[in-house]
């Protein structure tokens, strides 16, 4: 067995392992109603985390937007499980709502990407955040309602719908959707994780996914390789975009109101995100799951000490960058422990 | 009928006239040296050539094919395959996968199949696999396939441009400078790997140095530049011999 | 008339969205970083005014001085601490990550000093303003205090860039740290100037601020400092009257488009705007072409 495929099954075996560690501890009582409630979140921010270091890591782009295209996939989703909740069984309507979110979502990163990878560096990252504020501020506006005509839009207000009596109303701007359906688990949450991680890793592994780690190492020598770069660009963004989609969906079906609020879509949001993708290494998939899960959970671990965890965390983060890139520091780190190695190993000797 | 045939070729840039006139002829099998003083116009033709800058005036055919005003991609499809005065490696991939870059353009399949593992994934990457380290043995690099590029030491990294070049499976090689930055040994092993590429691939050359030793030591032919405008043209010989070039190097 | 009024409105919001740009142009020009945090010091400013003028119940100016010094310290700090050490590391992310770090921290601190109720601020700016064509235009006089002050700074910092040496030793710098260094310029000496310039200019946009809207609370900087970003990017990063333009349009299309189309869609089209400009020109309306040599 080749190492990366080792190293994939590992990966897979981690997930695998923590969804049994975390059953086990369930079924035994062991875990508090409010961990339970933290575990399909878990699972949403590690299959987006693992999104975003397809687009930051491996095609080396910087997007601070990317919970705008998790925003599109809940939507979109949660809309199309709300009017058909009382027509279509639970499996199928949650498969093509899984369908809807991430096609969706694929085509606002196909779209979006057209003008986006156009530019470069941190101009890019400033308009990937433009558009995640555009997305979650559209639908904050934005009213669609369902009657015996069919749908209706609006982006003023509900009473502008011009609906029939039996009309409902299905977002509601500002208030979002309300009663989607709670189809999302644990158990999906984590199938959903193991097909993105599948997806991206096979992806890395393949002549595409080579082409695009070309075009993220050296854009010029890439074209000089009969590389199409805007290709090879649009599609690392468009699946990024697509699995940010489907992070969307299992949120969205695990909540009672959607909104699409700053919390949760905003560019702050996107950031967190980001910062789940460096602190579990950039292009490191396995890394950005693992740091998603314990970065996600560590906060919420830490409610007991209540108005200090945020600052608690804080400091954490800046001492670890620092500590883990600084140069001064790394090289400091290796005369010390360098010289420790060489001592030992003379000991030995 | 030449491999190369490049007629009129003109560039200016804010005024500036980089490239002008520019004639070129090279047959099949040659090694052709572009040589000129700094800021001659080389690495301008060269770019030329690639469809990094389009020409102003003039026509580029690559065996009877027009290829002038065709973005960089489309001209490597054509069969130009080029290095860079500064290594341009994909850094951060290991040795095998430069290459394999390179060869994703031949061996293909579809992105359902990159992503799913299913289909032709398997054959098609053996194939590349094969491919890639029957390349990597010719240029002496398959016991480092494994690491990463910038790991390698200089004079390797310049092979293995060579050899993702040569991946793209082209016509005609364009070598810019390759012996920048090289100490004599390295040099020295350096025409080795180009005597080698003629000989393995049958290779048409054609390379920029400003080091007329190295040139006069490997190229048949030369054309010179000055001030972006041929100078002289024609057998290596001759051209070294001839009182103008000369003069251009050494100055009155 | 109406229409005057809020352009007037317009051009005072830009002029805050100006000076906090400013200090993002000048930062991001020379250290090259993203400082998430530097809204944020527009909030730390504040609060130092609020307690100031709680504690004193006097003139506003000693809180703004006391603001501008203590904004001033804590940038040149956070430079030292948290920035510098990641000068060259080798993915540009860490020192942006570490920033957001900076920016967590400051909006924790303030909230465990002063909760997160929202404070009501009072208006620095103690003129009620002019009234113009038989009250039919009331321009306040913090609109026009604000219009001024940045007028003022705008010509300050060309005048220091321009004709001081430590103003030309940033230009340098900016430009290439390598060869500035080799000229004999002190590079972090100037990076940190830089860093106690902008945050000096945060304290001011933040007293400007909290005067126009005035209700106070740790996230208060957030937005702003996003928004003086984009305008900073739209004006063409790096370039001082870019920093200016670009917050100038910013304010007068965010004002009009809350008025005029829908308070909803307003952050929608100020990004809108964002996205159109850079397209038409990539690096920004004043900003210089950079393109790789092959």
């Amino acid at each position: 067995m080749s190492k990366t495929k080792r190293d994939n099954l590992i990966t897979y075996g981690i997930v695998i392992l923590a969804f049994i560690i975390f059953q086990v501890l369930s079924a035994t009582g062991n875990l508090s109603s409010h961990m339970k409630g933290l575990l399909v979140p878990m699972t949403y921010y590690a299959v987006i985390a693992v999104a975003l270091n397809l687009c930051v890591g491996i095609l080396g782009e910087l997007s601070i937007g990317h919970c705008g295209f998790m925003c599109i996939g809940a939507f979109t989703s949660a809309f199309f499980s709300k009017v058909t909740e009382e027509v279509l069984p639970t499996a199928p309507r949650f498969i093509i709502a899984f369908i809807i979110g991430i096609a969706f979502a694929a085509l606002f990163g196909f779209l979006i990407g057209i003008p986006v990878l156009r530019l470069k560096g941190d101009y890019l990252a400033i308009v990937t955040l433009a558009f995640g504020e555009i997305i979650k501020n559209v639908i904050n506006a934005f009213y669609v309602g369902v009657d015996s005509h069919g749908l209706h839009f609006s982006m003023k207000n509900a009473m502008e719908l011009n609906m029939e009596e039996d009309g409902q109303v299905i977002i509601n701007g500002a208030m979002g959707i309300t009663g989607t359906p709670h189809d999302s688990n644990f158990a999906i949450g984590i199938a959903v994780l193991l097909i993105s991680l599948f997806v991206v890793l096979n992806l890395i592994n393949s002549r595409d996914g080579r082409a695009i780690m070309a075009v993220r190492d050296n854009y010029i020598a890439a074209e000089a390789s009969g590389i199409n770069v805007t290709r090879y660009k649009m599609m690392a963004f468009t699946i990024s975009a697509a699995i940010a989609g489907a992070a969307g969906v299992l949120f969205s079906h695990n909540i009672t109101t959607l909104t699409a609020s700053s919390q949760y879509f905003g560019y702050n949001a996107s950031i967190m995100i980001l910062v789940y993708v460096v602190l579990g290494g950039i292009g490191n998939i396995r890394g950005s799951v693992i740091a998603a899960c314990i970065l996600y959970l560590l906060p919420e671990l830490l409610r007991g000490l209540n108005t200090y965890r945020m600052l608690i965390y804080s400091i954490v983060l800046i001492v670890m960058m620092i500590v883990n890139w600084s140069p001064k520091v790394i090289e400091w780190r290796k005369r010390t422990f360098g010289n420790l190695l060489k001592k030992s190993g003379k000991e030995m000797a | 009928m030449a491999l190369l045939e490049v007629n009129n070729l003109s560039i200016s840039f804010g005024g500036l006239r980089a490239v002008g006139d520019f004639n070129l002829k090279i047959e099949k099998g040659e090694l052709y040296g572009l040589i000129g003083p700094n800021g001659a116009g080389k690495t301008t033709v060269f770019n030329l050539l690639t469809g990094v800058y389009k020409p102003d005036e003039g026509i580029i055919k690559l065996d009877g094919q027009d290829i002038t005003r065709k973005n960089t991609i489309e001209i490597n499809h054509a069969g130009i395959a080029r290095t860079f005065q500064n290594i341009r490696l994909f850094k951060q991939l290991s040795v095998i996968d430069n290459v394999k870059v390179g060869l994703s353009e031949r061996i293909k399949y579809s992105l359902f199949e990159s992503i799913f593992h299913v289909g032709s994934y398997k054959a098609k990457e053996k194939e590349m696999e094969e491919e890639a380290l029957r390349l990597l043995k010719v240029f002496d690099l398959d016991g480092e396939k494994d690491i990463l590029a910038s790991n390698l030491p200089y004079g390797k990294q310049r092979k293995l441009e060579i050899a993702r070049a040569m991946a793209t499976d082209p016509k005609l090689l364009l070598l810019d400078e390759p012996a920048a930055g090289m100490n004599p040994n390295e040099t020295k092993e350096l025409m080795e790997t180009i005597a080698l590429v003629r000989r393995e691939f049958d290779m048409t050359i054609l390379l920029i140095e400003h080091d007329m030793k190295l040139v006069s030591g490997i190229c048949e032919k030369l054309t010179v530049l000055n001030f972006g405008r041929v100078l002289c043209q024609g057998e290596t010989k001759e051209v070294l011999a001839d009182p103008e070039v000369i003069k251009a190097y050494i100055g009155d | 008339m109406s229409f005057l009024t809020y352009l007037i409105n317009g051009l005072s919001l830009g002029s805050i969205y100006a000076i906090i740009a400013l200090g993002y142009t000048m930062v991001y020009g020379i250290a090259k970083m993203l400082n998430f945090a530097h809204g944020d010091f527009i909030m730390v400013g504040c609060y130092i005014i609020f307690s100031v003028s709680a504690a004193l119940s006097g003139n506003p100016i000693i809180g703004i001085l006391i603001a501008i010094v203590l904004c001033t310290l804590l940038g040149i700090t956070t430079e030292f601490v948290a920035y510098r050490p990641l000068r060259g590391a080798a993915s540009p992310l860490a020192v942006l990550i570490t920033a957001i770090g900076v920016s967590y921290l400051l909006e924790n601190v303030a909230l465990l000093i002063f909760g997160a109720d929202i404070k009501s601020f009072t208006s620095v700016v103690k003129w009620e303003g002019i009234t113009l064509f038989d009250g039919q235009l009331k321009i306040q006089g913090v609109t026009i205090v604000t219009i001024v002050v940045s007028i003022v700074i705008l010509i300050v910092l060309q005048l220091f860039i321009n004709k001081t040496k430590q103003g030309q030793a940033m230009l340098a710098a900016s430009e290439d740290k390598g060869a500035a260094a080799l000229m004999g310029i002190n590079v972090n000496r100037t990076i940190m100037l830089t860093f106690a310039i902008g945050s000096a200019l945060a304290a001011i946009a933040g007293a400007l601020l909290c005067s126009a809207y005035p209700s106070l609370s740790p996230y208060t900087g957030a937005m702003p400092g996003i928004k003086a970003f984009v305008a900073a990017v739209l004006g063409g990063i790096g370039s001082i009257p870019g920093a200016m333009i670009g917050g100038l349009v910013l304010g007068i299309v965010e004002i009009l488009s809350k008025t005029y189309i829908s308070s909803q869609l307003s952050d929608a089209i100020v990004f809108g705007i964002l996205v159109i400009v850079l397209l038409v020109k990539p690096t920004g309306i004043l900003g210089k072409k950079i393109q790789e040599k092959v």
